[in-house]
């Protein structure tokens, strides 16, 4: 028996490592596309990007010129290039204009905060729109049913920063008879005490844009869930299950959902992007003093240097989250590894 | 074109529409569209870009809803419910265009993965992939702020962000058309690719097109009101951009409730009318999901 395991895991392993491999590869290539596209983006800029830079200040053409030779732009566009990519391969992303510090350092200080807000929503929001839709897809047409999917319609059609608004408004800023419970805006109080006491203060500045998070990416969870609970109902192993007489519960808890668990999982992390999306927002509108804020200041200004840099991290980071999701769903369900 | 081909397609399309009928929340979603549409059209008859004038604006700033100005007054003391009217067009504009623009890149690129093997579809398929990985929100932000914030660039910005799902789609779609018989039959008369591609995979799916279409309006309509809002949208009025102004000026500490909900619930009120049309379309277009919806 256990010869047969062996014998079963061996070639299943290699495969495993094969498609790790190729998966590296393609992620490594679209890294690359990234790379490149970024250095044209930038390159795209209507106009003379230092004159831009300049924009406001007096500055002599000498001046402009020293300026120009500093950041590179008196050199032909292939040597820009090389440059920029080795400058990048060296995890060098140049020095914020605004800050007039290096980008690295800058991400580096924001990137805490942002893992801290992110990492938080994201577990409730799987959590929850888990929960909400393995119970909703058991009993599809149930009133439980359908009013799940008109909550997640109507978050879905929500855009994240009116959310953030409204709870802004409403318990922030306090209306009628409700005080503002939360604070507005950043990560702590000024006047905030050290150890536990700071830890409250974070916690409690952390409610609102948390809240406004989990909302908004909750629903497609709950959608995904839904329809994947809503596939094994129609199983055979169901049916054979009920016919054991198992307790709906049961069947629903030990059969069903860790069937339907795996595709919902994998897509929580395939669309990673769409929640970055939501926390430059909700950073933006909370003063979150995160990557998305930070990204958000670099438009502002603009400080094209610090977009770029914050956005060549932001996109490698989702497409290796993808590749890692891509790899783990490969170990974890064998249905697909024999495609 | 044969007339029996006429005929064939009117009456599936009367099928189509019969079946559409029948969807409550289809219809619903769909009156609200006809309203919302009819209204940012004939607005210039009544209104015209005046109402959104800094210097026009004639009531009280920041006040509450009156019988002046039926939703409240703005910072510059215009009234948001004139803003709301004239905002529309910009929003509904940029819905559609944006939308239109996704659909084409994703149909042509779709369909051209799909059909041509090798390594032509595997780039265009690599490609793909690539676009759909890609934070679309951040992407679109950059986007925008490097082209500069105009009702084009953000078209565009929505646009080249959001095609991915779509080609998606059409590829599976264009290779399960491919498969059939008749595409066969139509290769040994001598057909072409132009043929194949606009005379049989395009009509297959082009009901599909439909549903996914009024879903991608839907998103573009969030995605051109957070564009709006995150401040890389010039300053030409929509739902977005009062929304930003909203923020600027305080509102939310102000206890200006009405400068908050109303624009708000108006993207919400459209983009639901848009899912639930496109949720509609795509249960009556696709048997699989008929059976099940219940």
């Amino acid at each position: 028996m256990t010869v047969v395991a062996e014998i079963d895991a061996a070639p299943a392993g290699h495969g495993l490592l094969r498609y790790a491999a190729a998966k590296a590869g393609g992620a490594l290539l679209s890294i690359a596309m990234v790379v490149v596209a970024t250095f044209f983006l930038f390159r795209m800029l209507p106009g003379d990007p230092v004159r831009a830079l300049a924009q406001g200040r007096n500055m002599t053409p000498a001046q402009l010129d020293l300026e120009r030779a500093r950041l590179g732009l008196d050199k032909s566009i292939p040597e820009q290039f090389l440059h920029f990519v080795g400058q990048t391969l060296r995890f060098d992303l140049g020095t914020s204009y605004e800050y007039k510090r290096p980008v690295l350092d800058l991400i580096g200080e924001r990137i805490g905060p942002t893992l801290l807000l992110t990492g938080t929503a994201l577990v409730m929001a799987v959590s929850l729109g888990i929960w909400q839709g393995a119970r909703a897809g058991w009993k599809p047409g149930s009133r439980f049913d359908r009013f799940s999917t008109a909550v997640s319609l109507v978050l879905w059609s929500v855009p994240t920063f009116w959310l953030g608004l409204l709870l802004l408004m409403v318990f922030a800023a306090g209306i009628g008879p409700i005080p503002g419970l939360f604070p507005t805006r950043g990560i702590s109080s000024v006047d905030a005490p050290d150890g536990f006491g700071y830890v409250l203060d974070v916690a409690h500045h952390m409610v609102l844009p948390c809240l406004t998070l989990v909302a908004v990416v909750y629903a497609q969870y709950l959608l995904v869930m839904r329809s994947s609970v809503l596939d094994e109902v129609e199983q055979d192993y169901i049916t054979t299950a009920r016919a054991k007489g198992l307790k709906d519960d049961d069947i629903r808890r030990r059969h069903a959902v860790p069937n339907a668990l795996l595709p919902t999982v994998t897509l929580v992390f395939m669309r990673i992007g769409f929640v970055v999306g939501g926390a430059v927002t909700v950073e933006a509108i909370f003063s979150w003093p995160g990557l998305g804020q930070l990204f958000y200041q670099a438009i502002r200004v603009p400080d094209f240097t610090l977009m770029q840099g914050t956005f060549l991290l932001i996109t490698v980071s989702v497409i290796l989250m993808n590749t890692l999701a891509d790899v783990i769903y490969h170990v974890l369900d064998p249905r697909v590894r024999s495609v | 074109m044969s007339s029996l081909t006429w005929v064939r397609r009117r009456r599936s399309v009367e099928r189509f529409w019969g079946d559409f009928r029948t969807r409550k929340a289809g219809m619903i979603g769909l009156g609200v569209l006809v309203v919302a549409v009819v209204l940012a059209l004939i607005a210039p008859l009544f209104i015209d870009a005046g109402v959104t004038n800094v210097v026009s604006g004639t009531g009280e700033k920041m006040a509450p809803p009156s019988l002046d100005a039926p939703l409240g007054t703005d910072e510059s003391g215009r009234s948001v419910l004139l803003m709301i009217w004239w905002g529309s067009r910009t929003s509904l504009l940029i819905g559609f265009l944006a939308a239109l623009l996704s659909m084409v890149i994703g149909t042509v690129l779709g369909i051209a993965a799909g059909h041509f093997r090798g390594w032509a579809g595997a780039i265009v398929l690599r490609v793909t992939d690539w676009f759909l990985v890609l934070p679309s929100l951040v992407t679109a932000l950059v986007l925008a702020a490097i082209l500069g914030g105009s009702t084009a660039t953000i078209i565009i910005a929505i646009g080249v962000t959001s095609w991915p799902s779509t080609a998606r789609l059409i590829r599976a779609q264009t290779l399960a058309v491919e498969a059939r018989p008749y595409i066969e039959r139509s290769l040994a008369l001598g057909a072409g690719h132009w043929h194949i591609t606009t005379r049989h995979v395009l009509p297959n799916v082009a009901p599909l097109l439909l549903a996914s279409t009024t879903l991608e309006v839907a998103s573009a309509i969030v995605t051109e009101s957070t564009l709006a809002f995150l401040g890389v949208s010039a300053n030409k009025t929509s739902w977005g951009t009062m929304l930003r102004g909203s923020y600027d000026w305080g509102a939310a500490t102000a206890g200006a409730w009405w400068y908050i909900l109303i624009p708000g619930l108006c993207i919400v009120l459209v983009v639901m009318a848009f899912t639930l049309c496109g949720r509609a379309l795509e249960t009556v277009l696709n048997p699989r999901l008929r059976t099940r919806a219940a």
